[in-house]
């Protein structure tokens, strides 16, 4: 590597419905410094490093149970590499 | 009700592992006989990561859930006939080039899928193919249903499945597929997994579902939202499989680096119908192909993944620099063999409205007024005199990517680009460096190549006259074709936003 690395940016694009506003609410709960963005439809979420999603915090914004999986229903795009997924939390970046 | 006491790891370990076995009463290479011909050296299927870790259950809770909301949409459009909404007819044709173009890879894409379902050695993997097949025959549902309701109302979009098979244009997707499913599984996976639905994915996608919301095509981006959720798994399953050849034994990295090389180009140039739509066929626009190439590849595919991938040795692709330095001219050279061929297609064209030309020299300063705005300013003319111009006559293809040779020199949009190989005692013509290296790796799959214009002079193609070939194309003549502000779609929207006091639309 010849120039210095610079944090590259991760993100998800979550369809923009009431059924994503809370889980778009925890996301930004979980993810400070995380740049919100958006266009008909979409909610664009970019953050340098890394992303995570927490099945609690979700939880507790929706005010009901949430499983991990519910969570490819609404998600149009995501860029970086999903480096975890479990039933607690889901975890994106970049791995080298 | 009691939650699952398996955890999500456990429930896929015990689908996709557990169920596996080693065959004993047979050779695994006779059970597996596709995956070891292509070179490519995997040591430990076992390392084969899936991070959505799908099991049947939640796969078909979650699928239901979304084919229910979608044919939901789409019947409140059909009841509320929601087509009248669009921002105009002309924004159809976008949808007659999805549907003729991209419906039909879908599903060839799941028939693949399937394939690879039974014939890839690890259980994972096998797994995440079968779900893939089923989302790609979804989406080819899906797709099918929602984009037919406008076949009630417009030209062009009454036998995708014929076009796709016989016109001219519509051989460019076509043939850019089966190179894929008659290459070995490794390819397929590195072209279609990883180059087209993770590299290139946004660059096809977005612009057709934001072209559709923009446009008020509630029906095509309800569909859009609904697929592009199960593209996220394809993604990840793209990425998966790079990185899983490329860890498994070093010498697979130079066999990748040329397929990544290969497949960027062939997607490229595919790629290039897109970007004549999005800067052409949509009234509303949503940002130009420049911009739009700039984002999603330059920006987050060359300076977000390939960093990632340097790691492995991996490179970013031969020729990509041509696309780069093509961003600038690229769509407008599309749009004009499109303009002036659409005699023979199934959708109509027109010279863009002034304020779209005025968006263009913004999106384009440096190439739209001087090249472009005069050939355009020129055809208005013509139009106008009621000589609307038609090419008079057949294009050359390219003997790869099948497209028109409109392509020019890289950086000089004023000099034709023709490239030329010989192969037994024949000349192949390609319209760039990519598309002749592409054909010297492998002639022999090339010049197999079925170019429509080779065709229809060889009298294939139902008849030597145009008429015969557009009934053998399934092209009604004057509906389909040709120019837009003379065709029935435009016709009936004048009629059907007339202002009247009694009911609303169509008649």
């Amino acid at each position: 590597m010849t120039s210095p690395q610079k944090v590259r940016q991760v993100g998800v694009d979550l369809q923009d419905s009431e059924e994503t506003r809370p889980l778009l609410e925890a996301i930004e709960q979980d993810n400070p410094g995380a740049n919100v963005s958006r266009m008909p439809g979409l909610v664009k979420i970019q953050k340098p490093g890394e992303l995570v999603i927490r099945r609690e915090t979700v939880e507790d914004r929706m005010g009901r149970e949430w499983e991990t999986h519910e969570f490819q229903v609404s998600i149009v795009s995501y860029s970086g590499n999903i480096a975890v997924w479990d039933d607690d939390e889901i975890v994106i970046k970049w791995e080298h | 009700m009691a939650r699952a006491k398996l955890s999500m790891r456990e429930r896929y370990r015990l689908l996709t592992r557990d169920l596996d076995w080693e065959p004993t009463y047979v050779e695994p290479e006779k059970v597996y006989p596709y995956t070891r011909y292509e070179g490519i050296k995997i040591h430990d299927w076992d390392a084969w990561e899936d991070p959505f870790r799908l099991t049947v259950d939640s796969y078909a809770k979650y699928q239901a859930e979304k084919d229910k909301k979608l044919y939901a949409v789409v019947e409140g459009f059909a009841q509320g006939q929601g087509h009248l909404s669009l921002s105009d007819a002309r924004y159809v044709n976008s949808l007659k080039l999805f549907l003729c173009g991209v419906t039909p890879l879908e599903y060839a894409a799941h028939r693949h899928f399937g394939f690879l379902a039974r014939y890839l050695d690890g259980p994972g993997a096998r797994f995440a193919a079968l779900c893939q097949s089923i989302d790609e025959l979804r989406h080819t549902q899906t797709e099918i249903h929602t984009i037919s309701q406008y076949n009630k109302y417009y030209g062009g979009l009454h036998n995708f499945s014929q076009m796709h098979d016989r016109v001219w244009y519509l051989s460019v997707p076509k043939s850019f597929f089966e190179d894929g499913i008659s290459a070995g599984p490794f390819e397929f996976l590195t072209a279609i997994s990883f180059s087209f639905e993770y590299f290139l994915t946004n660059l096809l996608f977005v612009p057709f579902m934001s072209g559709a919301s923009f446009n008020g095509d509630l029906a095509t981006m309800t569909f859009g939202f609904s697929a592009q959720s199960d593209e996220s798994r394809h993604m990840t399953l793209g990425l998966e499989v790079i990185k899983f050849m490329l860890e498994q034994d070093e010498g697979n990295v130079p066999i990748i680096q040329d397929w990544i090389d290969k497949w960027f180009w062939r997607g490229y140039r595919l790629l290039s119908l897109v970007a004549s739509m999005m800067d052409y066929m949509l009234p509303k626009k949503i940002m130009s192909w420049k911009e739009s190439f700039e984002l999603y590849l330059e920006q987050q595919m060359l300076e977000g993944l390939f960093p990632d991938l340097e790691y492995y040795g991996i490179r970013p692709p031969r020729h990509v620099q041509q696309a780069i330095t093509e961003k600038d001219y690229m769509s407008h050279q599309v749009a004009w063999i499109l303009y002036q061929f659409s005699f023979a297609a199934n959708f109509n064209a027109t010279v863009p409205p002034k304020e779209e030309m005025d968006w263009m020299s913004q999106a384009y300063p440096d190439t739209f007024d001087r090249h472009y705005r005069p050939l355009w300013e020129r055809a208005r003319s013509l139009q106008e005199q009621g000589k609307r111009f038609f090419f008079q006559g057949l294009p050359m293809l390219c003997q790869t990517c099948q497209i028109p040779m409109g392509f020019t020199e890289p950086g000089d949009p004023t000099t034709l680009c023709v490239r030329t190989s010989e192969y037994r005692g024949e000349r192949f013509n390609f319209c760039s460096d990519g598309c002749k290296w592409i054909f010297d790796r492998e002639p022999e799959k090339y010049v197999q190549a079925w170019l429509p214009v080779h065709q229809i002079y060889q009298g294939n193609c139902g008849g030597t006259s145009i008429p015969e070939v557009l009934e053998w194309y399934g092209i009604q003549d004057g509906v389909d074709n040709g120019e837009y502000l003379t065709s029935p779609d435009k016709a009936n929207w004048d009629k059907w936003h007339a202002p009247s006091v009694v009911g609303g639309g169509v008649s």
